[in-house]
């Protein structure tokens, strides 16, 4: 505090909060100068303290913004090169006054790997699957969830060590056999009644469907600990005056706690389709026939070569620097659909789990 | 039609009572805590039954092709088991030329960068936290790893061959002017002062956007239990004189400790489902090669060294966990 407000405070003791407001807003006041002087002054006054403290402050602060400029950047900065790197043309690969804004831009790249990849089309069908497979995960997760955080029943802790027990789990343990399980699928032998062998479902959605609405899909028991962390904070008092009021538990869950959980539920949802967009296990599994984009987008490279060999010559071979761009460019097409969406979501995806609040 | 004057008579009354079938009158009487338990187990039946259907099963089937060899008979669309002892993991163990190697790797790259990870989430969310301009950029900038680090995009970073080689070009040619990090090491060693840590901290240095990429997660997790802290707790440290040093080792890291060890896990976890876990792409290669009883042999070998880790390593911090309420 200056002297002035001290001055000020001390000749009028017995000020009320509204006078003081008052006071400050009428032109008699003066607020503090701000200026060297006085900042030497008032840190004279405190004994070096001020001086110190405010030295402190600056470095701090300019270290925090290197800091992070700086690992922003590091993340970044691969994405702007394979950027650059999209819109080159092949020459400027190989002149070294180009560094990053290249000579000639070409959209070559992005038609080639619209070729390679057959993007609409595929980018239709990852959509639809990615779309299809979080709804399931996410409806189904809430559902358990919602269960695990809300009512006492029997065996509850071993059923909750079992959801722990998914999460621990990976499923490269249980390939193989998920593998000749849905090979060779049959339940109780229905199947070879009617058909007279057992259901081939290896490339076909359906075993990968059913997986997901049974929370057995990527991470699941994730999602059913997030869901059941945030129901758990919710007041009970909330669903009480439902049953008070004579609403069942169904329509309770439906009508009270749903549209509270919206945000949690959100980013359940994104990040489901996300790993789901990305996810090349369960893919290369079932989903093979599909031809997502998820897997043709990791061997970008090897079709270039093989569509270069098929229509140019049998010894025709792209240059490494082509193959370079060309894969940059398919990574970008592969993941721009989830930067938007991610752009659009940022906020919710974010928050909402802060809100919640993990915790063991 | 004919119901018409039934409803005209029950008008009147003050309550019509439903007609109910004979399960929903016994779900009816029961008390409250048995309906409840109804409810809970029909809120969580989908899990159980996947669970049971598509994690235990599998789970024992995979159990049993360990300890078998497993001959496919696709004619008769069918496989049969014979059982043969440990020989599956003699095999993986001692036979198999890549398996011992792979598997040191892996766990030596995952106990080296697990730490790390820890630490710097830690730390990018302690200042994400604070309030400054641009925080929002900075943030969404932060957890964009969660989308570039998911499924093929980590394999594709590190798998491109061509990159290694453009990369192991500019360093064979760059031997001479070099990065910052290996300037300093050869000033540290040739002051004598280099040892085990620092050696440590400058290889993590070297992969720190690695780990930047990798911890996208972590960071959320950790921020979401810095902001549960109240900042009522920090006011009241502040006016007992404490200093930032002080008040961040007695109230933020006793408040998180527990979230330390729930990232250790999920940092594990999440090891072995990166596409460029080269053990796992082992075992894939295997399932391809349809060599099922080696496969889980090797993914069980597998999970249960990195399994004992997390328990060794989870022993060990929740001694420590502080649990505030």
């Amino acid at each position: 505090m200056s002297n002035k407000a001290v001055t000020a405070t001390e000749t009028t003791p017995v000020m009320t909060m509204d006078e003081k407001l008052a006071f400050m807003s009428s032109k008699k006041y003066k607020p503090p100068k701000r200026d060297f002087k006085s900042l030497m002054e008032r840190n004279r006054a405190s004994g070096g303290y001020l001086l110190k403290k405010n030295i402190g402050n600056v470095i701090f602060v300019i270290v925090r913004a290197t800091l992070l400029f700086g690992l922003c950047f590091l993340i970044l900065q691969p994405l702007l090169n394979k950027l650059s790197l999209s819109i080159m043309s092949e020459s400027d690969l190989f002149d070294s006054t180009v560094v990053s804004i290249p000579r000639e831009f070409t959209v070559f790249n992005y038609e080639m790997a619209d070729l390679l990849l057959g993007y609409w089309p595929a980018l239709f069908r990852t959509f639809i699957v990615s779309l299809a497979v979080a709804i399931l995960q996410v409806a189904s997760c809430t559902f358990v969830g919602y269960g695990f955080a809300r009512f006492n029943f029997p065996f509850k802790r071993f059923w909750f060590m079992c959801v722990i027990m998914l999460i621990l789990v990976p499923p490269q343990t249980i390939m193989s056999s998920l593998f000749l399980h849905f090979a060779l699928f049959d339940i109780f032998g229905i199947f070879t009644l009617i058909v007279g062998k057992p259901l081939n479902l290896i490339n076909s959605p359906v075993p990968y469907l059913m997986m997901s609405a049974t929370c057995m899909g990527l991470k699941n028991g994730l999602y059913i600990y997030m869901i059941r962390q945030y129901f758990r904070g919710v007041p009970k008092e909330l669903e009480e005056a439902a049953y008070v009021d004579g609403c069942g538990k169904l329509k309770t869950f439906f009508r009270i706690m749903l549209p509270d959980a919206r945000a949690i539920i959100t980013s359940c949802f994104l990040f489901s389709f996300v790993w789901q967009w990305t996810d090349s296990l369960f893919t290369s599994l079932f989903l093979r026939s599909m031809r997502l984009l998820s897997s043709s987008v990791s061997s970008i490279p090897q079709t270039l070569v093989n569509y270069y060999q098929n229509n140019i010559g049998r010894h025709a071979f792209p240059s490494p620097g082509l193959q370079q761009q060309i894969a940059a460019t398919g990574m970008l097409m592969f993941i721009a659909p989830l930067i938007i969406l991610y752009l659009i979501a940022q906020r919710g995806f974010v928050e909402s789990i802060s809100q919640s609040g993990i915790k063991m | 039609m004919s119901e018409n004057p039934q409803t005209q008579i029950n008008a009147g009354q003050p309550k019509k009572e439903k007609k109910r079938n004979f399960l929903s009158q016994k779900y009816h009487n029961l008390d409250f805590q048995k309906k409840n338990a109804i409810a809970g187990y029909l809120f969580i039946s989908p899990f159980i039954i996947g669970f049971l259907v598509f994690m235990f099963l599998p789970i024992l089937e995979s159990l049993r092709m360990v300890f078998s060899e497993v001959t496919m008979d696709l004619e008769n669309n069918r496989y049969d088991m014979v059982f043969n002892g440990l020989s599956n993991f003699y095999y993986v163990f001692q036979t198999d030329p890549e398996f011992n190697r792979l598997l040191t790797e892996e766990l030596f790259r995952m106990l080296l960068s697990v730490p790390a990870i820890l630490v710097f989430s830690f730390f990018v969310a302690m200042i994400i936290n604070q309030k400054f301009k641009g925080r929002s950029f900075v943030r969404s900038v932060f957890f964009l790893p969660v989308i570039l680090s998911a499924g093929v995009m980590l394999g594709l970073e590190t798998n491109n061959m061509l990159l290694g080689e453009m990369r192991s070009y500019v360093q064979q040619n760059n031997a001479m002017t070099n990065t910052i990090t290996n300037v300093l090491e050869e000033i540290l060693i040739s002051g004598g002062a280099m040892d085990e840590f620092l050696y440590y901290v400058i290889q993590v240095v070297n992969e720190i956007y690695g780990i930047a990429l990798t911890s996208g997660m972590q960071i959320i997790i950790f921020l979401s239990g810095l902001q549960t802290i109240s900042p009522s707790m920090y006011e009241a440290s502040k006016i007992e004189g404490a200093t930032a040093w002080e008040s961040f080792w007695k109230i933020t890291f006793p408040m998180i400790s527990s979230l330390i060890l729930v990232n250790l896990i999920y940092s594990i976890i999440d090891y072995f489902l990166r596409s460029d876990n080269t053990v796992m792409e082992k075992v894939t290669s295997e399932i391809a090669k349809m060599d099922y009883g080696l496969s889980s042999a090797m993914a069980w070998a597998y999970f249960i060294i990195v399994i004992i880790i997390v328990g060794i390593s989870a022993g060990i911090i929740s001694r420590r966990v502080y649990y505030y309420e």
